[in-house]
């Protein structure tokens, strides 16, 4: 029988929780790391008791730490991110240039075939891989350095590159997304990139359809299907079915189409999911009502699930890494987990259709990533 | 060769598996000059898990949240190669490391 692993990295610490296919009782450890921020917690799907985690601080600056048993015991890696030659400078905030400098890892994402294979998403924006299990890391360079990088500007929430999708059938493609420059593909692993933001559309910038400089939130792909991308910008749900090449709108009937995050359903390739919050200027979600919405059809016709969810006098946020989905199939649906900035996870084993809350008090939720075990 | 006392805050503790380290101090053997940075080459050399929790892997500059107080003394913005006082070369008295207080 399967079970599911849930690992939530928080304001304050990592939590690992644990359950079997039933996904009604669950095991909660943690906090790992406690008082430290983690931004990210993953596993390898090579060999899933393997765990990367991102470890940071204001004070003490980044940890990384592998877990090698599924979470009960962790050694600290490296961290030493060290950006190739001389970095240069990106925009800053007021339009002045500002030299590249290294805050933290926001995102982990373990190759697919290669547990010894992580790659690290970093503020300021830049990709790093680990061929060592992540003894010791080296930038894929040819990210910032393909021409547009000295024009990035960050976004709110800093100079992010927070979304690494790897691509199951072709080793050497790879997407990131950048806040807030946009998305980015490799199709040689890593040596050089190519801006994918056609079709973007943000009012918020001087040229709405400028080649870089898009708050793009999060970019979800269905394993099989993997020249078909959804994300969340800043504003918009967004698709591709041309990996990358060109986006259009799927917003359809979504109250607002703003949020953070998307996922797409472990069995349906045309099942997406997203969290709705107010506006860029009000971080929760409308009228008090968390609310996730599903589209059965890739985009445009939404429906709100709210069953387990709270419906009135909720104002929690949910951030762009605190989706994911598990692959067992029960009936054809599998399950859909997130966490708010409030502390819970909801789980629904039922592809949406109800919720519950595994945990309703833990640090700010920054990440959850599930792992299927046999 | 000097026989100094620092102390580390907790998560730094937490982090090189000296929790219980008593008075969160441990006991460093320095040779040649004592400075902040000679201190900290040899806390990462005993605990490399530290390297790059006190000050920056390139710049070799402390970290902005990090103080670090001598006989009462904060001598944070000193040059990290002033040579420390005589009461802590002798061990009289322990380098403190301290995480600023900040943050939530």
């Amino acid at each position: 029988m399967s079970r599911v692993r849930v690992l939530v990295g928080t304001r304050k610490g990592a939590f690992i929780l644990s359950s079997d296919a039933k996904r009604q009782n669950w095991e909660v450890s943690g906090p790992h790391f406690a008082g430290w921020e983690i931004y990210h917690v993953k596993g390898s799907p090579v060999n899933p008791d393997r765990l990367y985690a991102s470890q940071s601080s204001s004070w003490f600056g980044q940890v990384l730490q592998r877990s090698d048993d599924g979470g009960k015991s962790w050694q600290p890696v490296g961290n030493k991110f060290i950006y190739d030659g001389i970095p240069g400078t990106h925009q800053w905030y007021d339009g002045t240039p500002h030299p590249w400098e290294f805050k933290r890892v926001w995102h982990l994402e373990p190759s697919l075939t290669d547990p010894e294979v992580v790659y690290a998403g970093a503020e300021d924006a830049a990709l790093f891989r680990s061929a060592d299990g992540g003894q010791t890391w080296t930038e894929l360079s040819g990210l910032r350095g393909h021409g547009t990088g000295p024009h990035w500007t960050p976004g709110a929430g800093g100079m992010c590159l927070h979304t690494v999708i790897l691509d199951p059938a072709n080793p050497d493609r790879i997407y990131v997304a950048i806040s807030a420059a946009g998305a980015f593909r490799t199709d040689d692993g890593g040596q050089t990139w190519l801006p994918i933001n056609q079709g973007l559309r943000s009012a918020h910038i001087p040229d709405p359809t400028a080649e870089v400089g898009h708050c793009v939130h999060h970019i979800a792909m269905h394993p099989g299907r993997p020249d078909v991308l959804f994300m969340q910008k800043h504003w918009d749900v967004m698709r591709s079915d041309n990996a990358g090449e060109k986006w259009h709108e799927v917003s359809g009937n979504l109250p607002t189409d703003f949020g953070f995050v998307i996922d797409v359903h472990a069995h349906q390739p045309d099942t997406i999911y997203v969290v709705p919050i107010k506006s860029d200027s009000e971080h929760y979600p409308l009228d008090g009502q968390l609310r996730v919405y599903r589209s059965r059809t890739g985009g445009n016709d939404w429906e709100a699930l709210t069953n387990g969810l709270p419906q009135e006098n909720c104002f929690v946020n949910v951030l762009r890494d605190a989706m994911a989905v598990d692959s067992i199939d029960e009936k054809g649906e599998c399950g859909i987990y997130f966490g708010t900035t409030g502390g819970q996870v909801y789980a629904s084993a039922d592809g949406g259709d109800s919720w519950n809350a595994i945990v309703r008090d833990l640090p700010a939720v920054l990440s959850v990533e599930v792992q299927t075990l046999a | 060769m000097q026989v100094i006392r620092v102390q580390l805050p907790y998560h730094l503790r937490t982090l090189a598996g000296i929790q219980s380290a008593p008075g969160g101090e441990v006991t460093l053997e320095i040779s040649g000059s004592l400075t902040v940075n000679s201190v900290m080459d040899a806390l990462e050399a005993r605990y490399p898990t530290l390297s790059g929790t006190m000050r920056d892997h390139v710049t070799l500059r402390r970290r902005p949240f990090l103080r670090f107080f001598a006989c009462n003394e904060d001598i944070s913005h000193q040059p990290q190669d002033t040579p420390l006082p005589a009461a802590i070369a002798s061990g009289a008295e322990p380098l403190l490391i301290i995480g600023a207080i900040s943050g939530g």
